[in-house]
């Protein structure tokens, strides 16, 4: 139970390099935070800054109102889960698991009873004394969660720990990580680059791109109200539909097409207009002509990609979108389906700065 | 299938031209060690075994001025043994510990230092005989195992087997221990060491080989009789044979070759597995 802040942190790596450029956060004791962002946005580096497996240019990392920049690894009290697992081959299970009380010194009745305990609980109860290259993938997930959890650490950190397991085993091993977390209580940072994963176990989520925070706030916060092009393109499965446009007063236009319904936004630069694919819908009156390109059924719904006829194009690359409906929905490939959409909940960006305007 | 015939055959005989080529030589020292003094004087060396083996080789080993003018062979053995097995530990610590600093403490000089110790390849023991004995002698440890071991085991070989092999252990290891609260002599011998043990094993038998021949330096450093190997011991003995009137004991002089190809060859033999093991996987 223990809040982590961080107030300006940076990190730049000795050639230039900045990875990190001044993120501000505060974690609440107990709560869930997802990292999420495209590789290489930075957001390995900073939860590595939390575990203290990296420097801090500069800025402060608090764990419970105790500046810890300078403060080792191993006295941060925090634990962490890799994405290759790191167990130690050699040691069995137990051995691995019970490695970090026997650095702390604690009683061997002590570390025993710890780790059978935090077995029960991953049922890895069986194989405490197998090494871990006699278990399979997702097993030794467990014990490197195992790991973590005997220690009983203030945070626990996760680095991307799914990415090695198949699809299935994935969300198994998902729902329990959020299971566990709920019941132990522990404030976690867990870094991911699948949003479906950083959507289902986040109970805030921060978008990480270029070493900033873009946004941060509720998984489904995040999906209705993206502050940023970015966010709105990273969030969300299947991806947000964008349209290149301008604003001429009263309609937005965009090559032959004129839409409106908007209003209040600025004349002189270029704007994105984002429509989710489950806010367009069948419409007679509608001003998007589809022509079929693809249909993906998915089994309770179908997804049907096509280009826009008539709209500007986004420099060579024809503008597509993805419509998603319902399973009966099966119009043939090269056909045109008129669509129409929820002018609501459509959002518009500034091309340039990727900023939401409405 | 016939072809397949003539081809398994002419490897085969290939192969065993070629064991034959080189394990004839031992088989004839050994069968000529096992006949009397007279008889080699008289036919030369001999191809058959002889009916002298338990006298011959109970007087080399145990019978004081069996083969040299007071020490006993079994002494010269056990020299030998702690002359290789010296060499060989001391090899695998030195040269562990020099790679563990070049490749987990990244201070500047990490990679000089490391080529700096890897020229050293090129520079023969027998370049730097003479300043090592100087040092030696200078410390008092000459006709000492210290003296003879020490100069040694600086290994740029070791080095760079450990420094290849630390380089494939993937970071998160060293990380999960740190977070596990391991000190840096902790992770070494809690995680690095146990993950060596097919590389120890393997650097350790091709050692103990190279130790057990040492010729030249305990050939410079030993005075006393009571010091010397083996090797040195086959190398007197011929010397002896010759100064001396009495009937040349050729016997054991045979003898004493065998005994000191026996030991390499057994190591060899018993902890081959660990040897292949450690030269071509490891665990990870």
């Amino acid at each position: 139970m223990s809040k982590v802040q961080l107030t300006n942190v940076r990190k730049t790596y000795p050639n230039g390099a900045e990875a990190v450029r001044g993120v501000d956060m505060e974690i609440e004791s107990g709560e869930f935070i997802v990292f999420v962002g495209p590789s290489g946005c930075g957001k390995s580096t900073l939860l590595r800054m939390v575990a203290g497996l990296e420097s801090v240019t500069s800025g402060q990392v608090l764990i419970d109102d105790r500046l810890i920049n300078d403060v080792s690894p191993a006295e941060r009290d925090v634990a962490m889960v890799f994405q290759n697992y790191a167990l130690y081959p050699h040691m069995t299970v137990r051995g691995n698991m019970s490695y970090g009380l026997k650095n702390r010194g604690l009683p061997k009745a002590e570390i025993d009873q710890k780790v059978t305990e935090a077995a029960k609980m991953l049922r890895i109860g069986d194989f405490l004394d197998r090494q871990p290259s006699q278990l399979s993938g997702g097993q030794r997930q467990r014990v490197a969660m195992g790991r973590a959890i005997v220690r009983e650490p203030k945070v626990f950190l996760f680095d991307e720990p799914l990415s090695n397991l198949d699809a299935k085993l994935r969300v198994q091993m998902r729902i329990e990580i959020k299971r566990l977390q709920r019941r132990m209580n522990v404030t976690s940072i867990y870094v991911t680059h699948d949003q479906t994963e950083a959507m289902t176990l986040a109970d805030r989520l921060a978008v990480v791109n270029d070493g900033k925070i873009e946004q941060m706030g509720s998984p489904i916060d995040l999906y209705n109200n993206p502050a940023t092009l970015f966010v709105a393109s990273f969030i969300g499965s299947p991806q947000v539909n964008l349209l290149p446009a301008t604003f001429d007063g009263q309609h937005l236009i965009s090559g032959d097409l004129k839409l409106s319904g908007f209003g209040d936004l600025p004349t002189s630069t270029e704007l994105v207009l984002g429509i989710r694919p489950d806010e367009l819908r069948l419409d007679e009156s509608g001003p998007f002509l589809l022509r079929v390109d693809i249909v993906e059924q998915h089994g309770s719904d179908n997804l049907i990609y096509g280009g826009v006829l008539g709209a500007m194009n986004d420099g060579d690359q024809e503008t597509e979108f993805c419509f998603k409906t319902s399973q009966d929905m099966l119009p043939d490939l090269d056909s045109t389906l008129k669509l129409g959409f929820n002018d609501e909940r459509a959002m518009v960006f500034n091309k340039v700065t990727g900023e939401r305007l409405r | 299938m016939k072809q397949l015939n003539w081809r398994v055959i002419t490897t085969h005989t290939i192969c065993i031209i070629g064991v034959i080529f080189m394990s004839l030589p031992v088989w004839i020292a050994f069968a000529t060690s096992t006949h009397s003094a007279e008889t080699i004087l008289r036919n030369g060396l001999q191809f058959w075994p002889g009916s002298d083996f338990l006298p011959t080789y109970h007087e080399a080993l145990f019978v004081e001025g069996g083969v040299m003018k007071s020490v006993l062979g079994i002494t010269m053995l056990k020299n030998s043994l702690i002359l290789g097995l010296g060499f060989a530990i001391g090899k695998v610590i030195i040269s562990m510990l020099a790679a563990y600093a070049i490749v987990y403490f990244r201070f500047r000089l990490a990679l000089p230092l490391f080529w700096i110790i890897f020229m050293t390849l090129l520079l023969p023991l027998e370049v730097r005989i003479i300043p090592s004995y100087e040092v030696v002698s200078g410390l008092g440890l000459l006709d000492t195992h210290a003296g003879l071991i020490i100069p040694l085991i600086a290994s740029a070989t070791g080095t760079f087997f450990f420094r290849q092999f630390f380089l494939s252990v993937p970071d998160e290891l060293l990380e999960a221990a740190r977070l596990d609260g391991a000190t840096a002599w902790g992770f070494f011998i809690d995680i690095l060491v146990p993950l060596s043990k097919t590389m120890i094993a393997a650097i350790l038998i091709i050692m103990f080989v190279v130790g057990w021949n040492q010729y030249l330096w305990p050939l410079i450093m030993t005075t006393k009789e009571e010091n010397y190997t083996l090797v040195i011991g086959i190398k007197q003995i011929y010397q002896i044979l010759a100064d001396g009137g009495e009937l040349p004991q050729y016997q054991k002089a045979f003898a004493l070759t065998i005994l000191a190809t026996l030991p390499p060859v057994l190591v060899v033999l018993v902890f081959q597995n660990w040897f292949v093991k450690g030269l071509v996987e490891s665990e990870k």
